[in-house]
């Protein structure tokens, strides 16, 4: 979006995790032109799931684009809650479920709807696509992406949502183009020094 | 073998702990392990198994108590804090020589501290945390994988030595994430236990589960027998890797996170042209005396590389008898070790032997 020259600002609402923070890479979201609101306790010892209330701003702005990081379970969704009539009276949103084949708690379709469901009771808003993110981690490998690709259906089918892309590191691009519907690139931004090996 | 899943550490030592056939898990919240409780709380109803969140960590320890005494497979997890008011219970469970797992990934302190990862709790864990004379086990994962493999190996070693084992992970291990390949699940001995207590059905003697010895002489005894263990486990138990050993003139030792930022400065060291190795203990205690007094006997010096003020470091110095110069590289607070300080402790050492 970005990139289309649209203003954006990109708002951490993941305050359950005091770990491994968007905070970590303000930097990089500074040189793209990209805002950044992030909770001021975030990487600090203050243990308070604490919301910025510029975050207020972006949900009532009619001019910002926001992108908002929700955690992944309905613990994480709850703090979506708050904003969702603001943003159901604008109705101009995509709520979007990220969803990982490789995680623990979302290895089949099942499971992954049941997440879901229990994302959207916690927060309010029902989601409008799904983005297939299937992933190891730098271990990711072109056979995990194409097996995640029935799984994906298999969610997007039951929940009547579509699967709005499916990512992959930039590396298996190539491999995998002619072979996933709408592939979406990613380029890894971040990797902690400390787990290289 | 099962298939590679993406796992926060948290997430894979608690499931790993499903798969050792543990079905009572007892917790209180606390950053940053709280995601152990919160798996447990989505797993366990599945599976037939006890959740509770209980009123306080004090609480949550004396009912894993309960459970091991029936010779269940039970657990706990907090944080540093948390231990420190389970402690208690600690000593309880190895003074009736039950076995279970405590989990504690560690955080910032004295006191409420903080919240990001720390390795303060060593000395704690490693001196028998509580009051009376005990070990328990402790093992230092220091990868997702090994946060899942330890767990195991955790409730292994406290079923077969009847003992709490205590997995001593940094708020790194739980918190970040990595593929791991989760172990198959374990069958366990369904055939009850000679000790445990189970109900006798007005059929055998009772089984008495119990830290209180009226009598002076027996509790001594029961002391004795206790430390013959714990020199078996010495003896058998303990657990290293070593990293470039071979021909090291410098060795880290240091284990959980600040092992893997030094397995990367060593690499840098060797590129230019300083040769060192690593021994990471696995086992905290037993601590891995026998590798440490060898390599003593071919290294120049020693670096400890960890997240406290220098607490392994009387380990190492004992371990290997004073023989050679021991320099601490430490971070505390919270603060990382990056591979600048250990680069910068690594020049003062090879220094040092001028």
């Amino acid at each position: 979006m970005r990139e289309k020259g649209l203003p954006v600002t990109v708002a951490d609402l993941d305050i359950v995790n005091p770990y491994f923070r968007t905070l970590d890479s303000e930097a990089v979201f500074r040189e793209h032109g990209i805002k950044l609101i992030c909770s001021k306790f975030a990487n600090s010892n203050v243990d308070a799931p604490a919301m910025p209330k510029e975050v207020y701003n972006l949900i009532d702005s009619r001019t910002e684009y926001g992108v908002l990081d929700i955690g992944g379970d309905d613990r994480g969704a709850l703090a979506l809650g708050r904003y969702v009539p603001s943003i159901i009276e604008e109705n101009d949103y995509e709520m979007l479920l990220v969803i990982n084949k490789a995680r623990p708690l979302t290895r089949n379709a099942a499971d992954t709807v049941e997440v879901a469901y229990e994302m959207v009771k916690a927060c309010g808003l029902p989601f409008t696509g799904i983005v297939n993110n299937t992933n190891l981690g730098p271990e990711t490998t072109e056979e995990d992406v194409l097996s995640s690709i029935d799984y994906a259906n298999e969610v997007s089918k039951t929940l009547g949502i579509p699967v709005k892309m499916t990512c992959c590191d930039e590396k298996l691009y190539e491999k995998l183009k002619d072979k996933a519907e709408n592939l979406f690139p990613l380029s890894l931004q971040k990797l902690y020094y400390h787990l290289n090996s | 073998m099962q298939e590679k899943v993406l796992m926060k550490g948290n997430e894979a030592l608690a499931e790993a702990a499903i798969l050792a056939g543990c079905r009572h898990y007892f917790g209180y919240p606390i950053t940053p392990q709280t995601e152990v409780a919160a798996y447990m709380s989505k797993k366990m109803p599945k599976i037939g198994g006890v959740f509770l969140q209980a009123e306080s960590e004090i609480a949550a320890i004396n009912m894993v108590y309960g459970v091991a005494a029936t010779g269940k497979r039970a657990m706990t997890s907090s944080s540093s804090p948390g231990i420190a008011l389970k402690c208690e219970g600690i000593s309880y469970l190895a003074g009736s020589d039950l076995p279970a797992l405590i989990v504690n990934v560690q955080r910032g302190g004295p006191g409420l501290g903080g919240i990001q990862p720390s390795q303060s709790d060593y000395f704690l864990a490693t001196r028998g945390p509580g009051h009376g004379d005990f070990h328990v086990i402790v093992l230092a994962p220091a990868s997702v994988q090994e946060m899942a493999d330890m767990t195991l190996k955790g409730f292994e070693l406290a079923d077969k030595y009847r003992m709490p084992c205590m997995l001593l992970a940094d708020g790194t291990m739980g918190q970040m994430m990595e593929p791991v390949v989760l172990p198959d699940p374990v069958e366990l001995d369904s055939a009850p236990k000679d000790w445990a207590v189970t109900g006798t059905e007005c059929k055998r003697e009772h089984h008495i589960v119990n830290s209180l010895y009226l009598s002076p002489k027996k509790l001594e005894d029961i002391n004795l027998e206790r430390y013959e263990r714990y020199k078996k486990i010495e003896e058998e138990e303990c657990l290293w890797e070593e990293f470039m050993m071979e021909d090291a003139e410098i060795c880290i030792v240091s284990c959980g996170i600040t092992a893997r930022v030094s397995r990367n400065a060593i690499l840098e060291a060797r590129k230019q042209g300083i040769k060192v190795g690593m021994i990471r203990p696995i086992t905290l205690w037993p601590f891995p005396k026998k590798p440490l007094l060898a390599a003593a006997n071919k290294v120049k010096s020693f670096i400890s590389v960890e997240l406290n003020m220098g607490q392994m470091k009387e380990d190492i110095e004992l371990a290997i008898r004073c023989k050679k110069p021991v320099y601490g590289c430490t971070r505390v607070g919270g603060m990382i070790t990056t591979v600048d300080d250990i680069l910068a402790s690594i020049k003062e050492a090879e220094k040092g032997e001028e």
